[in-house]
């Protein structure tokens, strides 16, 4: 448990003239160009962008799942050459292993790491007794709740002690009151643990909520469009998502994405030859509209 | 006359199969706890009432299968098929109650049971590793799976002039025969259950620490048991027609050869107790895949 609840914030993570490419028979497809991310020690960052931008090709290269095609991704100073428990990763389909109880999947890398069973197992049990879990250790993922389920993959991902938390959309399948629980206990959990997380997701209040600096990306080819600093006092209550403070964040950040919704989607409108559609709009433009 | 119903009409078997699952339930009457036993009683009735259901349809559609093979049988019915010299029910009791105190016919049971534990044994200890691997390593599966395909197709039967040839005693190729039946489909389902373990969970293993050997045994493995199983029961079944046919052909004893060799000997009575008890030893071995399922892969409550 010592090592989990570190003290100093750890976990910088940087990319660095970032790009990547998808090969097709066509030649070669651009997901990603030239994006520099970062992430400071301790702090939570959230990826924003339209459908398809490649925010969560870019988290998958950070947690090294997938080669950038030019730049690097570091953590600490190191170089990622693909995936490692040093950087724990929170997926949205929970992806929890259905033949492991609850326990059995928080343990689970801790047992890659070689603990004894004794240790872990009461490792485990603290960790879910932190996320209120402790009564459910012997279910199995089945009989769950989603928002049982995400917090245990969260609580899973932080067991071994990451560097650093990657969550690609973890909350996009739960509604919307457990969606904001599990935002407060992923927040209680990242301010105890001090340490980097990086979170992709669509949701504009929720990136505005929880984080301390958002980048909003391009349309595909992703690349980043603004880095929007939150400077909400913490801890943050949901109150706060009524202030002025909080509607300006979202109103800037809005009209950031919608430009580049409309710009992948003018694409696709093209591509379909729906080119009736500019006389049903009666000569206003699809932005307008919209 | 009413025997095509029988045999059509998919219903009929099914409240077999619901016996066979709903067997030990009558015997698990809760215990008198602190809710008087009366309520328990009620509660518990009311809880399992559809599976009563299915036990007592089940037992009255079997009843009512004897019931018509007998009149079938004691009125020597000529319809298209000739019942003339089909055995009654009862007669094959007798003969039934004859041959469990004769030590030749549980031989015959016992040796057909003892080519059915080795042929499937060897053909599951062989056929999951193998699918397993080909399933992980492409090479193995490029250069494995054109052969598989080739031999696949070629029923067990079709074997049994070459597995007398391969092997120098009769039980050997026997074996060998069941072994092929079984070895085809629980190669299969295991490669089709690996080519279904959903990648993220393989990633979400990798982040976790997991190297290529755990991802082997902690994901691939168990994530591919459920469809190792049906290739286990699927291969069971094949593995009795096979033995049945090989032992027909070839066979000097087992419950095939007594079968055969009662048509030849004009005693019709153990035709048919011959068939009933391929029928029994068929569905308990596959019952006994079933358990072993339910065991190994505690998370599966269906």
């Amino acid at each position: 448990m010592s090592e989990i609840l570190a003290s100093t914030p750890k976990g910088h993570i940087e990319v660095r003239n970032f790009s990547l490419a998808y090969e097709t028979i066509e030649g070669p497809v651009q997901a990603v160009t030239d994006t520099q991310i970062h992430v400071k020690p301790g702090e939570f960052v959230s990826i924003v962008g339209p459908s398809g931008c490649g925010k969560s090709t870019l988290l998958n290269a950070v947690a090294g799942f997938l080669k950038p095609t030019t730049g690097i991704v570091t953590v600490d100073g190191e170089r990622v050459n693909g995936p490692s428990a040093e950087r724990g990763m929170v997926f949205q389909q929970y992806s929890l292993f259905p033949w492991k109880t609850v326990r059995e999947n928080v343990e689970f890398g801790l047992k890659m790491r070689g603990m004894p069973r004794s240790q872990r197992e009461r490792a485990a049990r603290t960790l879910l007794g932190l996320a209120g879990l402790e009564a459910f250790e012997k279910h199995y993922p089945e009989k769950l709740s989603g928002g049982m389920k995400q917090r245990v993959g969260i609580v899973r991902a932080l067991a071994t002690g990451p560097k650093v938390l990657l969550l690609d959309e973890p909350f996009g399948a739960l509604d919307a009151q457990t969606r904001v629980i599990m935002q407060q206990i992923l927040t209680n959990m990242w301010q105890r643990l001090k340490i980097s997380v990086l979170f992709v997701t669509h949701d504009i209040d929720e990136a505005i909520f929880l984080s301390d600096r958002v980048y909003c990306m391009t349309a595909r080819p992703g690349s980043i469009k603004a880095e929007i600093p939150i400077p909400l006092e913490r801890p943050r209550q949901q109150s706060m998502m009524m202030s002025s403070e909080f509607l300006a964040l979202r109103r800037g950040l809005m009209s950031l994405i919608r430009e580049e919704s409309l710009k992948a989607m003018g694409g696709e409108i093209n591509d379909m030859g729906m080119q009736g559609l500019s006389i049903e709009l009666h000569g206003h433009s699809l932005a307008d509209v919209i | 006359m009413s025997s095509p119903a029988l045999v059509r009409h998919p219903e009929d078997s099914m409240p077999a199969t619901a016996i066979a699952e709903a067997g030990p339930a009558p015997a698990a009457t809760p215990p008198a706890a602190p809710p008087s036993f009366g309520t328990l009683a009620l509660r518990w009735y009311r809880l399992n009432r559809a599976g009563l259901r299915a036990i007592a349809i089940g037992v009255t559609s079997l009843i009512a299968f004897l019931l018509v093979w007998h009149l079938l049988t004691t009125y020597r019915v000529v319809f298209f098929v000739r019942f003339t010299n089909v055995p009654s029910p009862l007669a094959v009791y007798a003969s039934f109650s004859k041959a469990m105190h004769d030590p030749k016919f549980l031989m015959h049971i016992l040796l057909s049971c003892r080519r059915i534990f080795i042929g499937f044994s060897l053909a599951a200890i062989v056929g999951v590793p193998l699918g397993l691997i080909m399933g992980r390593f492409k090479l193995v599966h490029e250069i494995i799976f054109p052969v598989a395909e080739v031999l696949r197709p070629i029923p067990a039967i079709a074997w049994v002039p070459m597995a007398i040839m391969l092997w120098p005693t009769n039980e050997q190729s026997i074996v060998f025969i069941t072994f092929l039946g079984s070895f085809f489909p629980i190669l299969v389902n295991t490669l089709h259950g690996m080519s279904l373990v959903d990648p993220v969970l393989v990633r979400a293993a990798q982040c976790l620490g997991a190297r290529e050997r755990s991802i082997f045994r902690e994901v691939y493995f168990p994530a591919s048991l459920p469809h190792i199983f049906t290739g286990l029961t699927v291969g069971m079944g094949v593995a009795w027609v096979s033995l049945i046919a090989a032992e027909m052909i070839s066979g000097q004893y087992g419950i095939g050869y007594f079968t055969w060799e009662a048509y030849s000997l004009v005693q019709y009575a153990d035709i048919a107790l011959g068939m009933i008890a391929i029928g029994v030893l068929g569905l308990g071995s596959s019952l006994f895949i079933r358990g072993a399922g339910r065991l190994v892969m505690p998370w599966r409550t269906t």
